[in-house]
């Protein structure tokens, strides 16, 4: 990975929907959590699903962050439904 | 201490060493979680528990080192296996010591409701008719904004 990179990870359900644990982005300058989540929701298919018409939680760098939370190159973040461990 | 892991533990020798956190301790408080037949379905003859590796640990220190600015915390121990479990398999372990009991119950249930609805585990149902994943109970939600 370069350092131009976002990594973008799925758990539970989701990453079990999207057929994907995974994926790789390009960063761009002023990126939010909430653009990726639109870009991705674009592809159609399961992925719409990332529109927020279900609950979901973010991470970035796996600290909680909210659609509005900047990203860029190196960043890791997190897609995932709410959880219930315990 | 926080231990994520696939094996079983053993409470009394949790117990045993929450002991051990010395002199100025006069209570323990544990919980223990267990798999249960039933939850969102029925008939549940097992459990799948995922985690995010890394974040997991975070979340759940940072809940210890809230309950330890609220409380009275001595020593505190947090064990939660992941990977597959059958009926009645331990889940979940908090202990707690304190000096007086009502901080090591507050502290202990503090954690305990906070892991459910912070910690980044996922909970699936297995039965004999297909598998699910568990959803975030909104009583969860409730009890865990109740120490807010």
């Amino acid at each position: 990975m370069t350092t131009e990179n976002i990594t973008i990870r799925f758990f539970a359900r989701l990453r079990e929907e999207l057929g994907t644990e995974e994926l790789t982005i390009s960063a761009q300058p002023g990126l939010t959590t909430g653009d990726i989540l639109a870009e991705l929701a674009g592809r159609g298919g399961a992925w719409a699903q990332l529109k927020g018409d279900q609950p979901l939680m973010i991470a970035v760098n796996q600290a909680m962050a909210k659609p509005s939370t900047p990203v860029q190159g190196g960043d890791e973040v997190a897609f995932f439904p709410p959880v219930t461990g315990g | 201490m926080i231990s994520i892991q696939t094996g079983d533990f053993d409470s009394a020798v949790e117990y045993a060493q929450l002991r051990s956190s010395g002199a100025g301790t006069g209570a323990i408080a544990t919980f223990t979680g267990l798999v249960r037949d039933s939850g969102d379905m029925k008939g549940v003859t097992g459990l799948y528990l995922e985690h995010y590796p890394g974040m997991t640990e975070e979340v759940i220190g940072g809940l210890v080192d809230d309950a330890s600015k609220r409380w009275d915390v001595r020593k505190a121990r947090v064990i939660h296996r992941v990977g597959r479990l059958a009926l009645q398999d331990q889940i979940v372990f908090v202990g707690v010591c304190s000096a007086h009991r009502s901080d090591a119950f507050a502290a202990c249930q503090f954690i305990m409701d906070a892991l459910k609805t912070s910690a980044p585990f996922w909970k699936k149902e297995i039965t004999e008719s297909g598998e699910h994943w568990v959803e975030q109970k909104e009583s969860d939600v409730a009890r865990s904004k109740t120490w807010e």
